[in-house]
């Protein structure tokens, strides 16, 4: 549900609640933090350049925490860089988003039994809002995860706790398997 | 079998090759032994490892000028902790051989080279930070990849990994 499919009264006036006009320009100019660590950061990249080009969501990536939104968690953490990560997590501004991308940083993926220097899971030092999996998920999966960030920004409301908003976000959840067998059936027609 | 023949041909160069050191050093080093892969010998001696290595380097007929690799190993049941170096000659010789040097596992040292191969430096380095293995002589033995305070060898073969570092949980 877009802003602006309410459509315009006659005198060019729209009528809309605050917060999904606040929601709508938020969520229309997502900028995440132009970092990766492994080779999640290649599908990133491969997402911000032209094929997927991210900058069609207004989603751009900045070089400095200060002026990020988004933190796209792209790759292995290493103990040693957890501490960075939890650094320039510090260093933006609020409201701050972190997508967890691909098994690494979700739970440690491959090094979760012998990988002693990988951190099992980016969830343990910074609070994660939406999890891409995958090794590497493809660039569908993070223009998925992107747009289920957007759907979070959609839900929240002045005075609403990223908790609420996470929780209301898993209500309106829609179970995709009839979706997926409806697209099978035709494609097999 | 022309494969093998080139393959023998190299080990019988690096033999020519092991012959001058082991003329020079005598008992020091241990035999030679025929690897087709790699063909090496030990420096029984640990102490005299820099000496050897500056005269693979310097002497005429070997020119040993390239140290390809420096590999750190772990012999548990020996109660002994090695290095592998795999040396080459580029520009002079064909001829490559690869030397073991071992010191004991606990409280032992081996003579660093990187004041002969500048490339031993930051492999000695490594060879510390996931063994322990002490390199007397290195200007700078510190860890290289794990964090400076990071506790245990990684890839001792007994290695248990820490519960925690700076308050983050490290096991799955």
């Amino acid at each position: 549900m877009g802003l602006l499919d309410a459509g315009f009264s006659r005198d060019n006036v729209l009528v809309a609640p605050v917060d999904a006009v606040l929601n709508w320009a938020r969520l229309s100019s997502l900028w995440p933090m132009g970092f990766g660590l492994a080779c999640c950061a290649i599908e990133m990249m491969a997402t911000n350049a032209s094929n997927y080009d991210l900058e069609r969501f207004g989603i751009f990536p900045r070089s400095s925490p200060r002026q990020s939104d988004l933190m796209i968690v792209a790759g292995t953490v290493t103990m040693k860089m957890a501490e960075r990560v939890v650094r320039l997590y510090e260093q933006m501004p609020e409201p701050r988003y972190v997508l967890s991308m691909g098994s690494c940083s979700n739970c440690g993926g491959p090094y979760w039994e012998h990988g002693y220097h990988v951190l099992k899971g980016v969830d343990r030092v910074i609070p994660v809002d939406v999890y891409v999996p995958g090794c590497p998920p493809r660039p569908e999966a993070l223009i998925g995860g992107l747009m289920k960030v957007q759907e979070l920004i959609r839900m929240e409301q002045i005075g609403m706790s990223r908790q609420d908003a996470l929780k209301k976000l898993a209500e309106t959840g829609v179970e995709p398997q009839p979706y997926i067998e409806r697209e099978r059936s035709a494609a097999g027609a | 079998m022309e494969e093998g023949t080139i393959g023998s041909k190299q080990v019988q160069l690096s033999e020519a090759a092991y012959s001058v050191i082991h003329e020079k050093f005598g008992e020091a080093i241990s035999a030679f032994d025929r690897n087709p892969t790699m063909p090496f010998f030990e420096v029984q001696d640990t102490a005299l490892w820099t000496d050897i290595a500056l005269f693979m380097r310097d002497h005429p007929k070997l020119k040993f000028n390239y140290m390809a690799c420096l590999s750190g190993v772990d012999y548990p049941e020996e109660e002994k902790l090695g290095i592998v170096c795999n040396l080459e000659s580029i520009g002079a010789y064909p001829h490559r051989i690869a030397v073991k040097v071992k010191c004991p596992r606990e409280g032992g040292s081996i003579p660093s080279v990187s004041c002969v191969w500048h490339t031993a430096n930051w492999h000695e380095r490594e060879a510390y930070d996931m063994l322990g293995i002490l390199f007397t002589g290195h200007p700078d033995m510190r860890r290289i990849l794990c964090p400076d305070d990071w506790e245990g060898w990684p890839l001792r073969k007994d290695y248990r990994v820490q519960e925690s570092y700076h308050g983050i949980k490290v096991p799955y």
